[in-house]
């Protein structure tokens, strides 16, 4: 009881005070108690899958702003729908909402035929004149007498709290039919935005698979309208899909989880919103999805930036240690093998930094390749000596094919040829080895002379 | 030389399509086809019948309409005049018989698929609506892979294959649709040698299992150890016939030469409205 006064106090406009939710207020919630709380909650969790799962193949298909503009131009439609049948219930609202919003997407299709108009400016022009005519007409039905009531402007910015059964029956039905239709149809949407060119050449009808898909899409947006208003609608069609592909390079993967991170962030932006009163659902939904897009770029093992950083970072240390390698044995080519090679020579020879060096130099000690020559310089073991001179052969074997077959300057050679023979596969190795059969086991350097000069 | 004004009244006649102006033996057999990109025509009255079995590049300039040649026999732009039949067969009727190889760059290969995924699309041709790709699919897709020698990458990303591999997974996938005649547009641009010597390998499989495969090319120094029939073509068709004949200084002068402005001058005319400058 307190807590439902609570509540009731909360609610009222002049309150503006800030409460942090107890924790019987945040079960209630998080197991879906009240009543209103679960259809809310239940809708935007089936919205966010519905979006995530059409949106990745509007991703996929370049096609993420057409949503945009779709839903912006859903609002003459809600207006007209809501002038001509004067009813507040929703459905007519909604068929409006669809009917101008698939005006909206032809008239984009429409525009871009035009030489010099591109996708971009096609999809702005329509977008911004379409919400334009629906701001004006919202204001017209503001000013009747029953227009005041209608509370239009819901659909701009969304209210999921007003969320009732049949607003989240409508959305399981939604949700419903993007799942049926993604898995009859995955076949076919996967191959009209792999190559939609190619799918023709075979014969698949693509622009009826377009209207399929974007059928799907429309349906999406229209039901999230109410929820997440028509500015933040698009978020949950390309958000979740964007995060996904972090973390896959399969596209069955990436559908379902598409679809995950959107029933996730509906599910956290409603209960957030049911906890803190006030607080917008269909912004805070966003803001999840943005979360979730944000940790997804960060650290998702596949491609994500910390990801590929430490792969660089690996790769730059292994490139410098053989690098490091290379330069000792160049000298043991000079001289004999197991010569130590004073520190001051190895610092001379490259641009090293001296704590890069002696980094390198413990590493070749942890590892036993490398053991401490005679006066304080560094030789190789054995072991370090066979590793040494693979490093300078694949060198020397790059040296002479880019010499030989790209027709590279022999002074420009040594740079291009440190990148690459630490990638080298071995049957590109072998191929090489094949390209010069001639080759010695060790081909001399082409900067004979230079290295140890 | 078309003048203008002539070439109008032919766009507005749209003769109709009559089996009895082609060779219905030929795999490829392309009567009196003109098309236009926003009405400037690039092809102009080709006329062209492609013997049975053999290698066939098609040789030309840059915007000679060699991809669009290749690309309205599949009915992918839209045909001015003329009609295309394959076997006698119009596209609708042959399109299982013809295996596409797009250029490499007409699409995007950051695609969440891998080199098997990819390859298996060759055979979703052949799949009816809403069906899955079957294990048979899949089996096809691989020996597919196995022959342009990519079995051991079936299950990489695409995007972290290499340009000459990439090349070989749109060629592995044109093989999986099991066709009859195969149209390639440049399979060998841009890749490295071992690519380029496992395109020439598959080139004389498919023309030892009887296919017919037109190529678009780009090397003139490798025309004649690759094909056995040229099409010189640079808006019109030049010559065409046996590479030892055909493939002659004089022809490629023609070809490439200057000798076309007349021509080039006349399709813009027509872009601007039919008014002859």
């Amino acid at each position: 009881m307190i807590l439902a006064a609570a509540n009731e106090r909360a609610r009222t406009i002049t309150d503006t005070g800030f409460e942090w939710p107890t924790w019987p207020a945040f079960w209630r919630t998080v197991s879906l108690a009240d009543y209103n709380t679960r259809v809310v909650i239940i809708g935007t969790t089936l919205l966010g899958i519905a979006a995530g799962v059409v949106g990745t193949f509007a991703y996929l298909r370049k096609r993420a702003m057409v949503g945009d503009a779709l839903s912006h131009a859903t609002l003459p439609g809600i207006a007209a729908a809501f002038l001509i049948t004067g009813a507040k219930s929703l459905p007519p609202l909604l068929i409006g909402a669809a009917i101008s919003g698939v005006l909206g997407i032809l008239c984009v299709l429409g525009l871009r035929r035009i030489p010099r108009i591109k996708e971009d400016a096609a999809i702005g022009i329509v977008l911004s004149v379409f919400f334009g005519a629906g701001i004006v007409l919202i204001t017209f039905v503001q000013k009747m007498e029953t227009g005041n009531q209608a509370g239009l402007d819901r659909f701009i910015y969304g209210k999921a709290a007003g969320m009732i059964f049949s607003d989240a029956a409508l959305i399981g039905a939604v949700a419903l039919a993007v799942l049926a239709g993604v898995l009859l149809m995955f076949k076919e949407f996967r191959a009209i935005c792999f190559d939609a060119e190619y799918a023709a050449a075979q014969g698949w009808p693509v622009m009826l698979v377009d209207v399929i898909m974007m059928s799907l899409v429309v349906l999406t947006t229209v039901v999230g309208l109410q929820a997440v208003g028509l500015i933040l609608v698009v978020a949950l069609l390309i958000i979740p899909a964007t995060a996904a592909r972090f973390w896959t390079d399969d596209l069955r993967t990436m559908t379902l989880l598409a679809g995950f991170f959107g029933a996730l962030s509906g599910w956290i932006g409603s209960s957030f919103s049911a906890l803190l009163p006030r607080m917008p659902t269909g912004a805070v939904i966003v803001l999840c999805t943005g979360l979730i897009f944000f940790i997804s770029m960060m650290f998702a093992p596949l491609r994500g930036v910390i990801a590929s950083i430490v792969r660089r970072e690996s790769l730059s240390l292994k490139i410098r240690y053989q690098n490091l390698l290379r330069a000792i044995a160049e000298v043991e080519e000079q001289a004999a093998p197991g010569i130590s090679v004073p520190y001051a020579h190895l610092l001379a020879e490259r641009s090293w930094k001296p704590r890069q060096i002696r980094g390198l130099i413990r590493r070749g000690f942890r590892r036993g390749d490398l053991h401490a020559g005679d006066a304080g310089g560094l030789a190789l073991t054995s072991e370090g000596r066979e590793r040494a001179n693979r490093v300078l052969r694949n060198h020397r074997l790059w040296e002479l094919y880019l010499i030989r077959y790209a027709d590279i300057a022999p002074s420009h050679v040594d740079r291009d040829a440190d990148m690459i023979e630490h990638v080298l596969s071995p049957e590109i190795i072998r191929e090489l080895e094949k390209a010069l059969a001639e080759a010695p086991p060790i081909p001399p350097s082409p900067h004979a002379g230079e290295v140890f000069a | 030389m078309e003048s203008s004004i002539t070439f109008n009244a032919r766009v507005q006649a749209r003769p109709a399509q009559r089996a009895d102006d082609h060779d219905v033996s030929s795999p490829v057999s392309i009567h009196d086809m003109t098309v236009a990109y926003h009405r400037k025509p690039v092809l102009w009255d080709i006329d062209y019948a492609a013997p049975e079995g053999q290698l066939i590049g098609i040789i030309g300039p840059n915007g000679a309409g060699k991809s669009t040649l290749i690309k309205a026999c599949l009915d992918l732009v839209p045909k001015a005049s003329g009609s295309v039949l394959f076997y006698g067969q119009p596209y609708r009727k042959a399109r299982k018989m013809l295996g596409y190889v797009p250029q490499r760059e007409s699409i995007d290969w950051d695609f969440p698929a891998s080199a098997l995924d990819v390859v298996t699309m060759g055979r979703y041709g052949r799949i009816p609506w809403c069906v899955p790709p079957r294990k048979k699919d899949k089996q096809i897709a691989m020996h597919a892979l196995e022959q342009v020698g990519m079995a051991e990458y079936a299950r990489r990303q695409i995007s972290k294959l290499s340009g000459g591999q990439q090349q070989r997974v749109f060629l592995a996938r044109a093989l999986a649709q099991d066709a009859k005649i195969y149209l390639m547009d440049e399979p060998f641009a841009g890749v490295d040698a071992a690519t380029e010597t496992a395109i020439v390998q598959l080139l004389r499989d498919l023309k030892s299992a009887g296919k017919t495969v037109l190529v678009v090319h780009h090397d003139l120094q490798t025309v004649p150890e690759y094909f056995d029939q040229v099409l010189l073509l640079n808006m019109r068709i030049v010559a065409y016939g046996p590479t030892k004949t055909v493939f002659t200084q004089e022809n490629l002068h023609k070809t490439y030469g200057g000798r076309l402005t007349l021509l080039v001058e006349a399709a813009e005319a027509v872009a601007r409205g039919g008014k002859p400058t």
